[in-house]
């Protein structure tokens, strides 16, 4: 072989595209029938996608944020790594929420033209980290909660969700792995790695209750998702035994429900607490208007912290600074 | 033997192998020059790729559709992994990675000068993609065939990924051309700025390049600069005509005698300038890389201590001292289509930890 043959394929005149051949992607869906099946509700169906979507999403951002800062080269790729496998099932659960909603809005109209109310992902994923500790405490808990339900997924009653299921399980049994590890290495490393490691989880913990609480969303469409509720021993064991190995302190259990079960109801779109800014329920979809709706966690209803605003400027903004852009 | 006849041996197999175009590997005799000359290439390269992921790292959570984002994380990734492919060539010649990132973060190892400009719009990773990455491609093709077998072995691997990012970059502006006139100015201004920093990645004219003879009877450079920008240029012209962009030389037209484009003279000082650390950012590409660095410093000797421990419990050991070990085991692993740990079937309550990784903590 010719290493010269390398020019070649820069230089290739036999299509049109060219110089661009071989940019495209394979749909990791294809063959899965994408109707959608019988009895099933599409705008429940298209806001249950976008929960777990943007749940992807939103974790995927904030690994982003660490390529270049990694603390040594494998760990970037790493971190690069689960990034790119969350982006993909944000991609495709956003699709499969705007084909279960018919309005013709596609991954980015969903993920670039929604405002902070309308994400309806779980508070963990848009919280900054204050250090490695933090994203691994994070990614533990994420990871090991996200295998649980992509598990379950993948006996869905909705074929698209039951092959994103399949597909996420691979990937995400990798971070949960990589996280574990990494808990273990810096609970039990030095003195001051175990400090850190401990207040991460110390930090993180309190927001786990959210992650267990059922949505009105999620018992609408029994086969078709996965009621948290049922994931929650399983996960329970996974953080004893891992913060059992990094000789860390499980903290208390968070309260089992949400404050804003009864806050929200309450309030119905006042400001909650400093730094969180409650925003009105939805008016449409299946969680609307209904007092069950209120049982889930507060990102779940589109509750979220001022964060989320950051996010969203750096993730939209030279989306929306371009109208008619195509990219 | 003595150390003078072993040295002469050494000598004789060396040059042989370098004449009948065969590979110098790690363990044979090589004289101190080569090796230096070597390590010096080997982390000058690699520096390139781990600086490389800034300009267009920043641009990563900011990409404007899902797909660029996707394309965009996964190149950034790639360049971390070309870098820790360099790094262990270097390692190869004895050289240390902490060490060659000490050389470089207190700026007594370069790295390529392109990276030292501002990514000022998102044309920008399109231009760098189709541009950089493509005269990269055309320093870096000859390199698969460098008389140092680690190195060359690298590179067949680097310049496939290459070139994969260059049509990446290529398609990304074939795209913006077709959309919005503001889109349009954005490419044309983005190539305005990226042309002439381009022509300079060859290096010095040849007149200028001291260091060329000796490297290319050592085989460890192919063609000199002068041939390589040549290359380039017209490679690129019939390129920035298909895309309708134009390249800012008025000097550029076809030369049928020679059968190559002409091209204007480079502004040499500009590169000096540049190369001698007054570009406009290499005081920023390096504060972030020793950031990094030192906010990473604790992770690092945790994973080092933690490592220690097991190895003096006796337990099953995972991580040599510095730890590059485990998840860069987990990660080739994944990579190669395995997964790293069994994910179906079982109720993950049992096995958390993958094959390898110590449990008897628990």
């Amino acid at each position: 072989m010719s290493f010269d043959d390398a020019y070649q394929s820069l230089t290739d005149h036999d299509d049109d595209a060219r110089w661009a051949y071989g940019t495209g992607f394979s749909d990791p869906l294809a063959g899965v029938p994408t109707a959608l099946p019988d009895g099933v509700d599409g705008a429940a169906l298209a806001a249950y996608c976008l929960m777990i979507g943007d749940d992807a999403l939103i974790m995927s951002h904030r690994l982003q944020q660490w390529v270049t800062r990694a603390p040594e080269l494998e760990d970037e790729m790493a971190l690069a790594n689960i990034g790119l496998d969350l982006l993909g099932q944000a991609r495709l659960l956003l699709t499969r929420a705007g084909e279960a909603e018919g309005a013709g809005r596609d991954e980015d109209a969903l993920a670039y033209l929604r405002d902070a109310s309308d994400f309806r992902h779980v508070r963990l994923v848009e919280r900054a980290d204050a250090d490695f500790a933090h994203l691994i405490a994070r990614l533990l808990v994420f990871a090991t909660w996200r295998l649980a339900l992509l598990d379950r997924l993948s006996a869905s009653r909705d074929p698209v969700l039951a092959a994103i299921g399949a597909k996420g399980v691979k990937e995400v049994a990798y971070h949960r792995d990589y996280a574990a590890g990494w808990t273990v290495r810096l609970g039990d490393g030095t003195d001051l790695s175990h400090q850190r490691m401990q207040a991460a989880v110390d930090e993180v913990w309190p927001l786990l209750g959210e992650l267990f609480e059922p949505h009105a969303t999620e018992l609408a469409l029994a086969g078709v998702a996965v009621d948290p509720s049922t994931v929650r021993a399983e996960c329970d064991a996974v953080f004893s035994q891992v913060l059992h190995a990094a000789t860390l302190d499980t903290p208390a259990a968070p309260p089992a429900s949400g404050v804003s079960t009864t806050v929200s109801a309450v309030t119905g779109g006042a400001v909650l607490s400093e730094g969180a800014v409650l925003v009105p329920a939805p008016t449409g979809g299946a969680a609307s208007g209904d007092a069950s709706a209120r049982l889930g966690g507060r990102g779940r209803d589109g509750v979220h912290g001022a964060e989320l605003g950051e996010i969203l400027e750096e993730l939209q903004g030279l989306a929306r600074a371009n109208p008619g852009g195509v990219w | 033997m003595s150390d003078q006849l072993v040295g002469a041996t050494g000598e004789r197999v060396f040059t042989a192998t370098i004449e009948k175009d065969q590979r110098i590997e790690p363990r044979d005799w090589m004289p101190d020059a080569y090796r230096k000359t070597m390590i010096r290439q080997i982390a000058q390269h690699a520096h390139s790729e781990i600086i490389g992921m800034q300009p267009e790292g920043a641009w990563i959570t900011r990409a404007p559709s899902l797909r660029r984002k996707a394309i965009l994380l996964a190149k950034v990734q790639d360049e971390a992994g070309h870098g820790l492919y360099l790094y262990s060539a270097a390692e190869t010649l004895g050289a240390d990675r902490g060490d060659l990132t000490r050389r470089l973060i207190e700026g007594r190892q370069k790295y390529s000068s392109i990276f030292n400009y501002p990514t000022l719009t998102f044309a920008d990773v399109g231009v760098i993609g189709w541009l950089v990455d493509g005269a990269a491609i055309c320093n870096q093709v000859p390199l698969c065939r460098s008389s140092y077998g680690p190195y060359a072995r690298a590179m067949i691997r680097i310049c496939k990924e290459e070139s994969f990012h260059q049509r990446q970059g290529y398609e990304l502006l074939m795209t913006m051309m077709r959309g919005t006139e503001g889109q349009r100015e954005m490419v044309q201004d983005a190539v305005n700025r990226w042309w002439w920093p381009s022509l300079m990645m060859f290096g010095p004219p040849d007149t200028e390049s001291p260091n060329t003879a000796q490297s290319m009877a050592w085989k460890i450079k192919r063609h000199t600069n002068d041939e390589l920008r040549q290359r380039f240029v017209d490679m690129s012209v019939p390129q920035a005509e298909a895309l309708g962009v134009t390249l800012p030389d008025p000097d550029l037209r076809w030369n049928g005698v020679r059968e190559h484009y002409d091209f204007g003279e480079i502004d040499w000082s500009e590169l000096k300038r540049v190369i001698s650390g007054d570009g406009p950012m290499n005081a920023e590409r390096i504060a972030h890389r020793r950031r990094a660095d030192e906010e990473g410093a604790w992770v690092r000797d945790a994973a080092a201590a933690h490592a220690a421990k097991k190895r003096r419990d006796g337990g099953a050991v995972d991580a040599p001292e510095d730890v590059r070990g485990p998840a860069a085991e987990t990660m080739a692993e994944k990579r190669h289509g395995g997964v790293a740990h069994s994910a179906g079937g079982e109720r993950h309550g049992g096995a958390v930890f993958s094959a390898g990784e110590e449990r008897e903590g628990a």
